[in-house]
């Protein structure tokens, strides 16, 4: 049984979230700063001849202009990863050539941000304009290159080929696809889309930057990887990393769309040039068209089975829309295949084809899912097919073909993230309780025979209601890629300071990271003054990526404190005049074993160990990276009612069984659950990017994007199923990620359930609905 | 120019230009827990109220409303004097990232002190134009019937 983990306890930012006093990046402003505006392209292609920025440069108040003509061309991904990146060097930070709407052209730093968006108007920027690529199946090979002799290259040996718009492929073979398929007596091919989508985090990109008394450089920032953030403004901007210092206060939400190096370098620069403070706040308008978003995929599953369901052949092709830089493409790519195809790990022959072309439309990045929820769309419904052709129970599919406890699949050896993956051996799983949990909350078998075809339910009906399921996996971390480290000193008072470079963005994740050191040293979570983070004052950390924090992070946290508590005991039995085996860690105190009552307290132990006898001070760092990267699993259970005369997808009742581990705060554990449900609800359902015929976006609002409200989420009920995993603090694994990747599948079986046909493009609008149904 | 305002109870000083919202009159004098999501009146998390009424404060021009009382966050309870609102949103785990938060309780104290026992589509209604990205609003949605339930069971009068 466990005291702190596993347990409900409050954030320990909570009450200063609510009361408004947590700093956020904006809140933040130094005497003398200079403001900064960015002018973005107005065209998807071109190559700008000249600026002319002198009338911007007279006006009273402009203190500086950063575009080609004063900045080193230096390549680099604006993809904050690990390094070095798998992402291709093919940005500049203001650059000659634009390559989609939105592209930084050049930044003005003036005395005012009104000065500054008022001299953007003054500078005369000649384009010479070039036809663009809008359509992702028409890049591979178009005479229209978008890199084109701009030196792009790929910074780890993969394959790159930018003179065909290639910026990523992958490719996996397990067994014999094309014979298994052929030899198959039964078989199908369908095509899937998915759009883009903007992650929408309320709070938008920003960062502020100045100089402290050394002269080094401070950047505050609305980023998810301040170690990336520090390393890449360092090669931008030629800055020494001994000379920057990365500081990430309250984030406003991320979801991945802070995990991309884009304001930093700018205000790095402005400051560095002219030692002033300098601010860059996105407006919700850069936001949607500047930064980075969901890429668009095509997909395409082959499946060849048997009358029993038995699945003899999988091939999954993947297109991807990587925009004008290759940000993420080659990762995204193979998160793809990686994040679903283990799955079902007992089909033999499988095949992963996958390749990322650059358009002239905005540029994808990291967003929750990761590639994941753009291959649920298509993997759910397949899997659903087979089920309904053989009359099986998908239910009980999953149950019978979903990899098990002791399990592996060849892809995860196959599929790596710029190299080849790490094998490994399934350790926890509760996926089958989780499918029977589901299948109870939300009466699936009930409601599936009663809204299916035979009962004659919805026949005649103007709404017609219908219920779906997928079963999910995703991973916690990236097997031997990222690493993350945490540092414990204790206090006088018997407190601690915790400093991680894990990096919480309003998931919790500094409470988490608490209750796991609580848990080891007997003491609670208000013991712990957490702080992330800082690259002066917290170690190192990859970033908050790739549903990392807790299972990753989280044992860094669990290493160094029983470290700390080995450090205590030996003190307090020192005290006590015992060996350190004789005595035991008992809340916040050191107490003897049996014999003796003695004890001392965690307060006294550190005033010992500081000021009295053989000083020194309890501290300990520690690292940890895995090799393993343990799936989360889940059942989605979704019931919907189609109105059949507008086209109205209405979800009803959304059920969740969640397997993340041991989930080491149930409520925050909930939270991250019931967030991604509905941000996946709203994937597919409406959210997407409206193109003008010259590729600019068009819906750059929330208003006209369209962000679910209260007002439009449908009843939904989470259930956390605990399982152990052995290599995660205290069982734990991840579940930021995985629940946004249900609601595609989920929505359109449900929607064959209720009509007999299939959506096969997200996002499942009224307008496309009735297309689907009059067909 | 300096023009005298009443803020949480206070008559304040703002410094201001006139052309200014009060959004931006307010986070230029240091009221940063009014936030901006999107300076467009559609994400709510410049929420602020106007004589109990909330507003999107980027709609709102300063000059306009010097007379009216203006109440923020901080105005309803402070880290070391909680509303019961605001403790039952971290109960609740209504708070994920927080930059929500400030609008969300401000629409959702507006709601309660006129109507402090709300049907759950009463609640919906009130917190429409507050946009979180983060819970689903699942938690808040438990905030607010939990402040609701606490008034209740103790009968006291939401202040």
């Amino acid at each position: 049984m466990f005291k702190y983990v596993n347990q409900p306890i409050e954030k320990i930012d909570g009450l200063a979230l609510v009361t408004g006093e947590e700093k956020y990046t904006d809140d933040f402003s130094f005497t003398n700063m200079l403001y900064v505006s960015v002018l973005h392209s107005g065209y998807a292609y071109a190559k700008i001849v000249d600026i002319d920025d002198s009338g911007a440069r007279k006006m009273h108040g402009v203190v500086e202009i950063l575009s080609y003509k004063n900045v080193k061309q230096i390549l680099y991904t604006t993809a904050g990863q690990g390094y070095p990146e798998p992402s291709p060097y093919d940005t500049l930070l203001f650059g000659k050539t634009m390559r989609f709407v939105g592209d930084n052209v050049c930044a003005v730093a003036a005395e005012s941000k009104e000065i500054a968006d008022e001299a953007l108007k003054k500078i005369k920027v000649t384009y010479k304009e070039l036809k663009p690529i809008l359509n992702l199946a028409k890049s591979e090979g178009s005479p229209i290159i978008i890199h084109k002799d701009d030196g792009a290259f790929p910074k780890i040996p993969v394959f790159y080929d930018a003179k065909k718009n290639i910026a990523s492929k992958v490719e996996a073979n397990v067994g014999d696809f094309d014979l298994a398929f052929n030899k198959s007596s039964r078989k199908f091919e369908y095509d899937f889309y998915c759009s883009y989508a903007s992650h929408c985090a309320i709070e938008p990109h920003a960062s502020v930057s100045y100089l402290d008394g050394r002269g080094r450089l401070v950047i505050i920032s609305t980023t998810q990887v301040p170690f990336h953030v520090r390393r890449i403004v360092s090669h931008v901007a030629e800055i020494p990393v001994s000379k920057i210092r990365v500081i990430k206060p309250r984030l406003g939400g991320g979801f991945g769309g802070k995990q991309e190096v884009l304001l930093e370098p700018i205000v790095a620069m402005m400051t560095w040039r002219t030692k002033r403070p300098a601010k860059l706040v996105y407006s919700r308008r850069e936001v949607f068209k500047s930064t980075r978003c969901r890429h668009e995929y095509k997909t395409k599953f082959s499946v060849g089975y048997e009358a029993d369901g038995k699945i003899n052949a999988l091939h999954l092709d993947a297109l991807e829309n990587s925009g004008g830089y290759g940000s993420h493409s080659l990762t995204v790519l193979a998160n793809a295949g990686s994040k679903t195809l283990p799955l079902l790990n007992k089909i033999d022959n499988l095949r992963f084809t996958g390749m990322g072309v650059y358009t002239n439309l905005p540029c994808g990045g990291a967003y929750r899912g990761y590639g994941a929820t753009e291959s649920y769309l298509g993997y759910g419904q397949v899997i659903d097919m087979v089920c309904n052709d053989c009359n099986l129970d998908i239910v009980e599919y999953y149950k019978k073909w979903a990899i098990k406890s002791g399990e592996t699949s060849p892809i995860f050896q196959a599929l790596g993230e710029g190299k080849e993956g790490v094998a490994m051996t399934i350790g926890s799983t509760s996926l089958v309780e989780c499918l029977d949990e589901g299948a109870k909350l939300s009466n699936w078998y009930e409601k599936k025979k009663l809204y299916g075809s035979n009962s004659g339910f919805n026949k005649g009906k103007r709404l017609k209601r219908g219920i779906g399921m997928a079963a999910l996996m995703q991973g916690s971390a990236i097997p031997e890629i990222d690493m993350a480290s945490a540092y414990i000193k204790m206090n006088d008072d018997g407190s601690f300071n915790l400093n991680v470079g894990a990096t919480d963005l309003g998931t919790g994740s500094d409470t988490v990271l608490a209750q796991i050191a609580s848990e080891v040293l007997d003491t609670p979570v208000e013991s712990f003054i957490v702080y992330s983070s800082d690259t002066d004052f917290t170690p190192f950390d990859t970033g908050a990526y790739a549903s990392s924090t807790t299972y990753l992070s989280g044992q860094a946290v669990k290493k160094c404190a029983e470290e700390i508590k080995k450090q205590i005991l030996k003190v307090g039995a020192e005290m006590l005049s015992l060996s350190p085996d004789e005595v035991e860690l008992n809340d916040s105190r050191v107490t003897a074993n049996e014999q003796t009552k003695e004890e001392v307290s965690f307060a006294e132990i550190c005033q010992y160990s500081l000021y009295q006898k053989n000083q020194f001070q309890i501290q300990a760092a520690a690292s940890h990276f895995s090799q393993k990267s343990p799936p989360p699993f889940a059942a989605h259970f979704i019931e919907i009612e189609v109105d059949t005369f507008t086209g109205i997808i209405k979800v009803l009742n959304y059920v969740a069984a969640v397997d993340c581990g041991t989930p080491i705060n149930p409520v925050t554990a909930e939270g991250q659950a019931e967030g991604a449900i509905v941000n996946g609800l709203a994937y597919a359902l409406f959210e997407n990017y409206y193109f003008s015929p010259h590729g600019k976006m068009l819906n750059d609002t929330f208003g006209k994007y369209g962000v679910y409200t209260a007002f439009d989420i449908p009843p939904i009920k989470v259930k956390l199923i605990k399982s152990y995993e052995e290599t995660g603090p205290f069982g734990a694994k991840s579940i930021s990620e995985i629940n946004i990747n249900g609601a595609l599948p989920g929505i359109a079986n449900a929607f064959y359930n209720a009509t007999g046909k299939r959506l096969f493009n997200g996002p499942f609008t009224p307008e496309y609905v009735l297309k689907v149904l009059s067909e | 120019m300096k023009l005298p305002f009443k803020i949480n109870n206070k008559q304040k000083h703002l410094e201001l230009l006139p052309n200014e919202t009060l959004l931006q009159a307010l986070r230029n004098n240091h009221f940063t827990e009014v936030k901006c999501g999107c300076n467009e009146g559609e994400c709510g998390a410049c929420t602020v109220l106007l004589e109990g009424k909330p507003v999107n404060s980027c709609q709102v021009l300063a000059m306009s409303v010097q007379e009216k009382e203006i109440t923020t966050v901080k105005g309803i309870g402070t880290l070391y004097t909680p509303h019961l609102l605001q403790k039952s949103f971290a109960e609740a785990g209504a708070d994920q990232c927080g930059f929500c938060s400030p609008g969300m309780v401000l629409a959702s104290y507006s709601l309660l002190k006129e109507n402090p026992q709300p049907t759950r589509e009463e609640i919906l209604v009130a917190l429409d134009g507050n946009l979180c990205r983060c819970t689903g609003y699942v938690k808040i949605i438990d905030a607010v019937e939990m402040t609701a339930q606490k008034l209740h069971s103790n009968k006291l009068v939401m202040e």
